[in-house]
């Protein structure tokens, strides 16, 4: 690439003018000429069966278009009204309950759609809404993982065999039996992943406009994929994806609630159809803790094995997963946890075996890390059980399992090639940033005086960059996640780009820009980068999760612009009246080799380009690039957290966090920092706070922000922040991803700082979230 | 019924007929057409659609239209004067303060209040001042920056720039 100009400089976002001054175009921020409006009626109970349904007072509520059902739908959603995507990367499917945009008999969750109401205004169809008389048989719910196995369980759907949604031994037990055998010391241990509600502080809108004389459908809404929704939604609506458009502008977050398709994602555009006018339905938060996919929801019972030297041997994990009432979409993604649970490092053997369970909850899904984050809690949490049974400092443990420099490009158990990384160098520079040793003597001094203080560490690694074909093609029944992006030069020499990744958040407009405007030698002024129009650029995108938008998507955008430089040499060529090989293209100019004062600017090329050409050679400077990556890109860091716990009231308090973090090369370092920030934030919320808690029944205890608990201001502590570059072999950016990182290493660093903490009362393991009460009750119970 | 509403927002005067039960939020978002304040929860939890009337951070979740009679309004649309960004505009745009931006208007209008209580805030009085706004992208540790920043291009005591739009002290 031409010589580095702005990749690795902090550069002001250029999304956030129109943010800061209230001009964003989030979809409930629009609107249509006919606009009406939409409100669904849900399930109260979480399995009920439907008696009936009483459609009259509500039709005849004010503004009301109309108000439909299941049968409404037969002749609009295909299938009849299946929901049309099967769920991929689960590792079989025993049971996989066939999923309806509305519910026809029976509901399998507290918030499943039941009917959707029609009316002028928004507060009319909320009106109309509580008008609706469902009458209903309530069955038994099946909440708990481990009650929904057990034979003669209540059934999640009446009318499967039983609620094991799959039951996978990636590497069976056997193959572990010589490393416990062997072993001078054996823990095990029960980890909890509880559910959690992603929450995104936009909640989901969606805005359809079907036009019934060019049998066309626009569709705007609050997506991290708009392609993939068009694929989905052309398909159910029986409608080729030529004549859909999905417009996704301004996404208020969406931490991977915003990938798979959404009921309302059906139901909205296919009422719009019905009564021929745009439609728009608009999530109310309650509504969102309830029906937005979870995250984790997750049991692990782990066991691990080391020699008395601290030589790490073999590690036994099952995951039980809680699938909700459907296999979501991408939610077996998770089960990638069994084989990234031996963490950063090496391991005689590991056996893994995931369950997925049905039970009558909101579906479970990717939600920010997804699968890693739990990985790494189990790797960390077990390598400091080992630790504490060894009485190794858990540094020097860490230290002495970790791959070398020299080991990288590393196989680990499962015979995924980890790409490159020096995790040494990431701990070195955080022991030294957080002051390990001197904090080991305060700590020391602080126990003498009967405090309970805790330090703990997450050497972390991640798998992201999703990701190449020969990986995921065969999890996901072909799906390949490669990733497009189209350049197009006009004749003054502006340059549109469109990518198939999208941004909400990420400051994608930026990095990407930042990146095109190094490979052509053009001011970044002179590039503008779409995003989030189906309408616009190549045939399909891939969209953004994963942390995989710059090493995937990046990489895509560098490859179109080599691309349009190698026509642009031809065109030079042309007008510099030399031979194609001879022309040299060097920041932003075209110049025939030896010669760099006979020179063409790019804008002089971008003109020619549209102008006589020789024969054979066509007008325009304009390229499309796919990029499938060969391998994932495997980011990794150091993070240290110390805690002091309140003994009286059970209140932990982070009283410092440091993170050194390594994601290769760096585009723009203000925005690594600040996903770093965020995701270390979701962290904590995660440790410390957050749980979707339901009742036996299945009412969901904690759908406000009320009882759900994202953290404020006041439970975020300042953050430090450093980092080590060792770039990825894997892509020619050298490149990985950091938007998962801080939600994936964190969680263990502060409840190992907990567990270190409790640990003179005997305590050896908590689970999260770590709040006041369950820690309070613990030392209570320990000092029994 | 409908009940008679005039307001006076960013300046300008409105008036409008509407239900006694419409929220302000709703009434600036779908009547006025001012988009800038976001809802992002229904239990005035989050923050995102806080405005400033008569001079005073309110959310505007938890307010009826009916209530903003004769009042004077400022939005996020009202911050900035004359094609030039308000200071703490200018400072979540310098220090990284927002991602997907969907909390920042309401963040914005709640820092410009704190400022103009407490000019030279510490960082635990941030902290404290805006514990009313949720934000799930950044960690809070950039808009704790931004508002830092704010504070010192501000000048401390000299309050011109964020008051410039509001009639302070109205009640």
């Amino acid at each position: 690439m031409a010589v580095s100009q702005l990749v690795g400089a902090k550069i002001h976002r250029r999304e956030d003018p129109r943010l800061i001054t209230g001009h964003g175009r989030y979809t409930d921020d629009l609107t249509r000429t006919g606009l009406v409006h939409l409100a669904v009626v849900r399930s109260p109970h979480a399995h009920a069966r439907i008696k009936s349904i009483g459609v009259e007072a509500a039709k005849k509520s004010p503004g009301v278009l109309g108000v439909f059902t299941a049968q409404d739908f037969k002749d609009i959603i295909a299938g009849p009204a299946t929901h049309p995507v099967a769920p991929v990367f689960a590792p079989d499917k025993k049971v996989n309950p066939p999923r309806y945009p509305i519910a026809r008999e029976e509901v399998c969750y507290q918030g499943e759609p039941v009917a959707v109401v029609v009316a002028e205004q928004r507060y009319q169809a909320a009106d109309a809404a509580q008008l609706v008389d469902v009458e209903y048989d309530p069955l038994p719910a099946v909440m708990e993982i481990e009650e929904a196995m057990k034979p003669g369980s209540p059934k999640a759907h009446t009318d499967q065999p039983d609620n094991i949604a799959w039951d996978a031994t990636y590497v069976p037990w056997e193959a572990t039996e010589e490393a416990f055998k062997t072993a001078d010391v054996v823990v095990k241990q029960r980890i909890l992943q509880r559910r959690l509600s992603p929450n995104a502080i936009e909640s989901r809108v969606v805005m359809a406009e079907y036009d019934p004389f060019d049998k066309r459908l626009t569709m705007w809404m609050s997506t991290q994929n708009p392609h993939w929704i068009r694929l989905f939604v052309s398909g159910a609506l029986g409608m080729g994806e030529h004549s859909v458009r999905v417009v996704s502008h301004d996404v208020g977050g969406g931490f991977g609630s915003k990938i798979s398709p959404y009921p309302e994602d059906y139901l909205v555009p296919a009422v719009s159809k019905l009564v021929e006018r745009p439609v728009k339905w608009t999530e109310t938060r309650t509504e969102a803790v309830q029906n937005a996919y979870a995250g984790r929801g997750q049991i692990y019972d782990v066991e691990a094995s080391a020699k008395k030297d601290g030589t790490l041997l073999g590690m036994r994990v099952t995951q039980l997963l809680d699938c909700g009432a459907y296999i979501g979409t991408f939610g077996a993604f998770q089960t990638c946890a069994c084989l990234l649970a031996g963490g950063a490092y090496k391991w005689k053997a590991i056996s893994s075996r995931s369950i997925g369970v049905l039970t009558n909850k909101i579906t479970t899904d990717p939600y920010r890390g997804a699968g890693r984050p739990e990985a790494t809690h189990v790797a960390e949490r077990m390598i400091d059980l080992l630790a504490v049974e060894l009485k190794m400092d858990p540094v020097e443990l860490r230290r002495k399992n970790f791959p070398a420099k020299e080991e990288f490009p590393f196989t680990q158990n499962f015979g995924l090639v980890m790409d490159s990384g020096d995790y040494n160098a990431s701990l070195d520079k955080a022991l030294k940033l957080f002051g390990y040793d001197q904090m080991r003597r305060e700590q020391a001094e602080a126990r003498k005086q009967g405090k309970l203080v805790g330090i703990g560490l997450s050497t972390w690694i991640e798998i992201c960059g999703l990701g190449p074909g020969a990986v995921t093609g065969p999890a996901t029944g072909g799906v390949v996640l490669s990733e497009s992006a189209q350049v197009k030069v006009h004749p003054a020499g502006g340059v549109s780009i469109y990518v198939g990744t999208h941004n909400h958040g990420q400051g994608n407009d930026t990095t990407h820009a930042q990146i095109a405007a190094d490979a052509l030698g053009v001011p970044i002024e002179q590039i503008d980068i779409r995003h989030g129009d189906t309408n616009e650029g190549p045939g399909f995108g891939y969209g953004t999760y994963g942390s995989r938008t710059l090493a995937v998507g990046g990489v895509a955008i560098n490859r179109a612009c080599a691309k349009v430089v190698e026509k642009g040499k031809k065109v030079a060529a042309h007008i510099l009246e030399a031979a194609e090989e001879d022309i040299v293209f060097d920041q932003g100019k075209f110049h025939v080799k030896g010669a760099p004062d006979k020179s063409k600017a790019f804008g002089e090329v971008a003109f020619a380009a549209y102008g006589q050409l020789p024969a054979g050679l066509e007008q325009g400077l304009e390229a499309v690039a796919y990029f499938e990556p060969p391998n994932f890109v495997w980011p990794f860091g150091a993070h240290i957290c110390a805690v002091e716990v309140d003994a009286e009231t059970g209140n932990a308090q982070i009283t410092k966090y440091v993170a050194v973090d390594d994601c290769g090369n760096i585009i723009n370092p203000m925005i690594v920092d600040g996903q770093l920030h965020g995701g270390i934030a979701q962290s904590i919320g995660q440790a410390l706070y957050e749980e979707m808690v339901y009742d036996q029944d299945g009412q969901l205890r904690s759908a406000t922000f009320l009882d759900y608990t994202i953290p404020s201001m006041n439970e975020i502590p300042n953050i430090q922040l450093d980092r080590t570059i060792t770039p990825s072999p894997t892509n020619e950016l050298g490149v990985k991803g950091i938007g998962e990182a801080g939600t994936i290493a964190a969680t263990a660093a502060i409840i190992n700082a907990i567990c270190d903490a409790v640990s003179p009362l005997g305590i050896k393991h908590v689970d999260m979230p770590a709040t006041p009460d369950r820690l309070w009750n613990q030392i209570k119970e320990a000092r029994k | 019924m409908k009940h008679k509403v005039a307001v006076t927002i960013n300046g300008r005067k409105h008036e409008h007929e509407v239900e006694a039960r419409l929220l302000l939020v709703h009434y600036l978002r779908d009547v006025v057409g001012l988009t800038g304040t976001h809802i992002g929860c229904d239990t005035s939890q989050c923050g995102a659609c806080t405005i400033h009337v008569d001079g005073k951070a309110i959310k505007s979740c938890t307010m009826f239209a009916v209530q903003a009679d004769g009042r004077n309004l400022t939005t996020i649309e009202g911050l900035a004067k004359e094609g030039k960004l308000h200071p703490i505009q200018q400072a979540f745009w310098d220090e990284h303060g927002l991602q997907c931006g969907y909390c920042t208007p309401g963040f914005i209008m709640a820092a410009a209040y704190l400022l103009e209580q407490n000019p030279n805030p510490t960082e635990d009085e941030i902290r404290r001042g805006l514990e009313g706004n949720l934000c799930r992208c950044t960690g809070y540790v950039n808009i704790v920056k931004s508002v830092q920043s704010a504070a010192k291009v501000m000048g401390g005591a000299s309050t011109t720039a964020g008051r410039s739009a509001v009639t302070a002290g109205g009640e």
